[in-house]
């Protein structure tokens, strides 16, 4: 038996009001880091709110690969007051809190953005601590515990890079706190200075007048913390070498790239968090560059586009509609046209898409419906990370129709899992509801550059030529249930669609054996999907495949779980399985028997209320989950907090535990 | 193949039974429809026509054309994409008053913004037909149509004023009993390089009992002089009235705009159809895209190639990838 090498993990915070910059500076932090060659996973929380409100960064660096955060931090970056108050409880002992050295005063009371029970909350820790309610004594607070104290004159020390800057405006440098904060912890940590140089070109995107300016001020920074603090941090993080090719990126743009790599040319999209960053990436990136294809390979060109002369680009169409009723009856109206086309939105824009997925399904009209879900119901906790939707996904829409919903559990599966839906899409001439969440939309991660040798896209029975001869019938009844489908445009082709029942030319037709056959013949597609789609594409196998015990979820909780099983083998937890479930609809319910029956324990790990797919798997397979492990306070589990509740099922049986972590 | 014969009407008739009630004006919309298709001599291939719900909705059933019976109040979504996906495509958008104006009243406005090259056809009678009879959002406040228990308390939008507003680029009215005016309306705005909007006048002989073919012929105003019936439809272009912007300045389409939302106003005793505003200088949505992407004109979606032969994407995305690598 092979000892476990205990992890390397470095857990860092930064927070500051939104609109100071919060965002870039976590994004050189990791940047930086990952350049000195740590593998990273960040997590970004913050307000439905332009300016103002508390947002905060949490980044988690590693020596192996790491795929969630933790609960405690072990250094805290700040430039403003309410970061320490909200966190500074977060450090562990020995960690360190970085802080603006002139807000020692500040009362805990005057800080507007910090609700009245958090407020009850930490007045509540300081008075245990018998100590008043500055900020000062928050970081009193942590110092009995043990954590490390680094005051930082931060205006002292922009002036000073004023100075040799030869800038006077000091306004102008003021931006450049958060910079610092990330310096300091650099300096704290012991990393290389010259990894922030990389990180600043990404996180500034390569202008090189604010990434020379920014710099500048991180070595002032460097320079302060060598001759006023003394060099002791426990943890450190020298350069290292990375074994891997690895890019940064969250769920948006990882998703955004796969869609121009699929083919999608269409993308429609009404604004929504956490969903409009990817339709944004995609308008920003929307002229690409097509692949010389070799070894007696050439494109494939679309009848539709004979004798023409085509740009040696490509192209994608990212239209911002009216309404999500519009986003989705476009992205349908494009695919009728032979083109394939997307929308992404979250949980409320899906509610109003739900009649253009019955009209897809009615019609079998390809189309990918991309949802990045969030806190519900109603608006419910638009910035903030939930997966309630499920069900919804599933089920929406009035009468029956074939549909796909599918779940990716990190951003590298989100890559192929969005080729993949728009396989299925067209193979299975079906509506694809490809779930995501907030977690995945805007967490940063390192992952290996995804390889693309074996990605193929498969376009069903799309017909790529004129049909000059018999009849062509859209709804053709075959053996399958799917039909030969043939963009606008096709010469000889011409068909009719309708939301009403209908028969093979596509003409409205409330014949009783006609709707029957037409039922039978849509709904028999889920069978066809059913035995098409290889298991490990429907579902992944983790740990003890002979366990008794089993996990069982789907989505972004795949993170957390994996890490915290890791953590489980480490303290001695043997025999624990992770069925992950990919393909949630049709429910692969044969293999989930395989797996599952005779399962000591089935846990459910889901972040809802109602542990959605424990409850669809009880319908479709009979497997009823005998534990339930779910959280619902719109901030993703961390690994810590997968490990204790599943420490909790274990030694204590306990049938529904509610977790609660997180600001 | 190409097409040596002359196209007809015959070449847009479906065999379809359709179910209108006797007298219906939809009929007139659907002859005119298919004479425009076929005087301009486009092959019924290239002609896609989408649909919303309703009576009216069920047209392109009756088209030997791409028929695209969508979603109550949706049609325009529908076809706007399908047109950016392949500008080869003519494509015609119609349905009735209240999948247009109540419905889909939101699509409506939107259209506007965005002057994409199709034509949008409203049949406008007043009434939700296919639910019995209930108001729509063109009956005025006031008005009692058979079917309704209670005179009508909302007031009726004006769907020329409301279109040229929205940014509609050419807004016409037609009547579906003049079919051969009708027809040249629906051919002006195909050949229109933008969105164009044409109300159709509808009788709706089963629910409708106010504004009737009889009312509009003006049955029941006799001319003493002549002991003939007084029309209330008349031609704007026989009138001298000239709704085109001629010179793209923003002083004349203003006057323009305000000349013919003026007119748009014309009920009762004279009602006018014909061109009300035409505007050809604005840039149509896909001179708006080239601005940003000068491949769209030339590599619609519908045309580019996505994967190779052997099936392999062939977009190139290392770019995008190495704008996000981790570099030591």
């Amino acid at each position: 038996m092979h000892e476990p090498k205990k992890k390397f993990v470095f857990s860092w915070m930064i927070g500051g009001a939104q609109g100071s910059g919060v965002d870039s500076s976590a994004n050189l932090f990791a940047y930086s880091i990952a350049s000195a060659g740590y593998y990273v996973f960040g997590k970004r929380e913050y307000y439905s709110n332009i300016k103002g409100e508390h947002s905060y960064f949490n980044v988690v660096a590693s020596d192996s690969q790491v795929r969630s955060t933790v609960d405690n931090v072990h250094l805290l970056a700040s430039f403003d007051a309410e970061t320490v108050f909200r966190h500074a409880w977060e450090v562990e002992e020995g960690g360190g809190i970085v802080f603006d050295a002139t807000l020692e005063n500040e009362r805990l009371r005057n800080i507007p953005t910090i609700e009245e029970r958090v407020k009850e909350d930490i007045a509540q820790r300081l008075k245990n601590d018998s100590l008043g309610e500055t900020l000062g004594d928050v970081l009193e607070s942590a110092r009995r515990r043990g954590v490390r104290l680094y005051p930082i004159p931060y205006m002292d020390l922009i002036k000073k890079t004023g100075e040799i800057l030869g800038e006077k405006q000091l306004t102008l440098l003021m931006r450049m706190v958060n910079t610092m904060a990330v310096a300091a912890s650099f300096a704290i940590i012991g990393a290389d200075i010259n990894r922030l140089h990389r990180g600043l070109s990404y996180a500034f995107r390569a202008k090189r007048a604010v990434v020379d300016m920014n710099f500048t001020a991180c070595k002032v920074v460097y320079d302060y913390f060598k001759s006023n603090f003394p060099d002791d941090f426990p943890i450190r993080v020298p350069n290292r070498q990375l074994s891997e090719d690895l890019i940064l990126v969250n769920g948006t743009t990882i998703v955004g790239i796969a869609k121009i790599v699929a083919g999608c040319r269409v993308q429609t999209y009404y604004p929504i968090t956490p969903a409009a960053d990817e339709s944004v990436y995609l308008e920003d990136k929307q002229v690409f560059s097509l692949n010389a294809t070799s070894d007696g390979d050439e494109y494939e060109y679309p009848h539709l586009a004979e004798n023409k002369e085509l740009s040696d680009k490509g192209h994608i169409l990212v239209f911002q509609s009216e309404d999500e009723l519009a986003a989705i009856d476009m992205a349908i109206g494009a695919s009728l046209a032979g083109v394939r086309a997307a929308t992404s939105t979250s949980g409320p824009g899906f509610s109003l898409m739900v009649e253009g997925l019955g009209w897809a399904g009615m019609n079998e009209v390809p189309v990918v419906i991309t949802i990045y879900q969030r806190g519900g119901p109603s608006t419910g906790l638009p910035t903030r990370h939930e997966q309630g939707d499920l069900l919804f996904t599933v089920f929406a829409g009035h009468g029956e129709i074939p549909r796909i919903v599918m779940a990716s559990g990190d951003m590298l599966e989100a890559f192929y899992d969005t080729i993949k839906a728009f396989n299925y899409a067209e193979k299975f001439q079906v509506p694809v509801v490809h779930l995501l969440d907030k977690s995945l939309a805007n967490s940063t991660h390192t992952i290996p550059v995804p390889a693309l040798d074996d990605v193929l896209l498969d376009r069903g029975l799309l017909i790529n030529e004129h049909l000059d001869g018999k009849t062509y019938k859209r709804f053709q009844f075959t053996e399958t249930g799917i039909s030969p489908r043939v963009p606008l445009g096709t010469r000889g082709g011409i068909f009719w669609n309708t939301g009403d029942e209908h028969d093979e030319l596509g003409h409205i037709s409330e014949d009783p054996i006609i709707r029957t056959k037409m039922m039978d013949k849509r709904m028999s597609k889920l069978q066809v999907i059913r035995e098409s789609i290889p298991p490990n594409e429907k579902v992944a196998i983790y740990g003890d495949s002979d366990a008794k015990d089993w996990i069982v979820s789907w989505g972004s909780t795949k993170g957390p779980i994996l890490d915290a099983l890791e953590m489980l083998e480490e303290e001695g937890y043997s025999s624990i399985g992770f069925m992950q479930f990919k393909i949630l609809y049709p429910f692969p319910s044969e293999l989930a028997l395989e797996t599952l029956q005779g399962a000591r324990r089935i846990i459910d790990v889901e972040q809802n209320y109602s542990g959605q797919m424990g409850k669809l798997m009880a319908m479709e397979a009979g497997l009823r989950p005998t534990n339930l492990v779910v959280k619902y306070n719109g901030r993703p589990f961390t690994s810590t907090e997968v490990r204790d509740g599943l420490k909790e099922v274990l030694s204590r049986n306990i049938k529904r535990i509610v977790m609660n972590r997180g600001g | 193949m190409t097409v040596t014969q002359r196209l007809t009407m015959a070449h847009f008739r479906t065999p379809i039974f359709n179910d209108w009630c006797p007298g219906c004006g939809d009929f007139g919309i659907l002859s005119s429809i298919q004479m425009a298709l076929a005087e301009l001599q486009i092959e019924p291939h290239r002609v896609a026509v989408f649909s919303g719900i309703g009576c009216s909705s069920k047209t392109p059933h009756y088209i030997n054309a791409y028929g695209i019976h969508t979603v109550h109040g949706r049609p325009l979504p529908f076809a706007l994409a399908a047109k950016l996906a392949n500008p080869d495509l003519t494509v015609l958008a119609v349905g009735g008053d209240g999948d247009g104006l109540g419905i889909g009243a939101g699509h409506f406005v939107n259209t506007g913004r965005r002057n994409i090259d199709i034509t949008y056809i409203l049949f406008d009678n007043g009434v939700y037909g296919l639910t019995k009879g209930q108001a729509s959002p063109t009956l005025r406040r006031g008005l009692k149509t058979k079917a309704l228990p209670r005179p009508n308390i909302n007031d009726a939008v004006n769907p020329i004023a409301l279109a040229i507003v929205s940014g509609y680029t050419f807004v016409a009215r037609g009547y579906a009993y003049d079919t051969r005016h009708l027809k040249e309306l629906i051919k002006q705005g195909i050949l229109h390089r933008g969105t164009s909007f044409i109300q159709v006048l509808q009788p709706c002989p089963t629910y409708n009992d106010l504004f009737t073919k009889e009312w509009y012929a003006g049955e029941d105003r006799i001319d003493p002089q002549t002991n003939k019936p007084m029309p209330r439809i008349y031609k704007l272009e026989e009138t001298g009235y000239d709704g085109e912007v001629k010179n793209p300045s923003e002083e004349e389409e203003i006057a323009k705009i305000t000349e013919a939302i003026k007119k748009s106003y014309d009920w009762g005793d004279r009602i006018p159809i014909g061109v009300f505003y035409k505007n050809p200088h604005v840039p149509t949505y896909d001179q708006r895209i080239a601005t940003i992407a000068p491949q769209y004109l030339q590599s619609a979606p519908a045309w580019q190639p996505v994967r190779s032969k052997s099936l392999r994407p062939v977009a190139d995305v290392s770019s995008l990838f190495d704008e996000l690598r981790v570099k030591p």
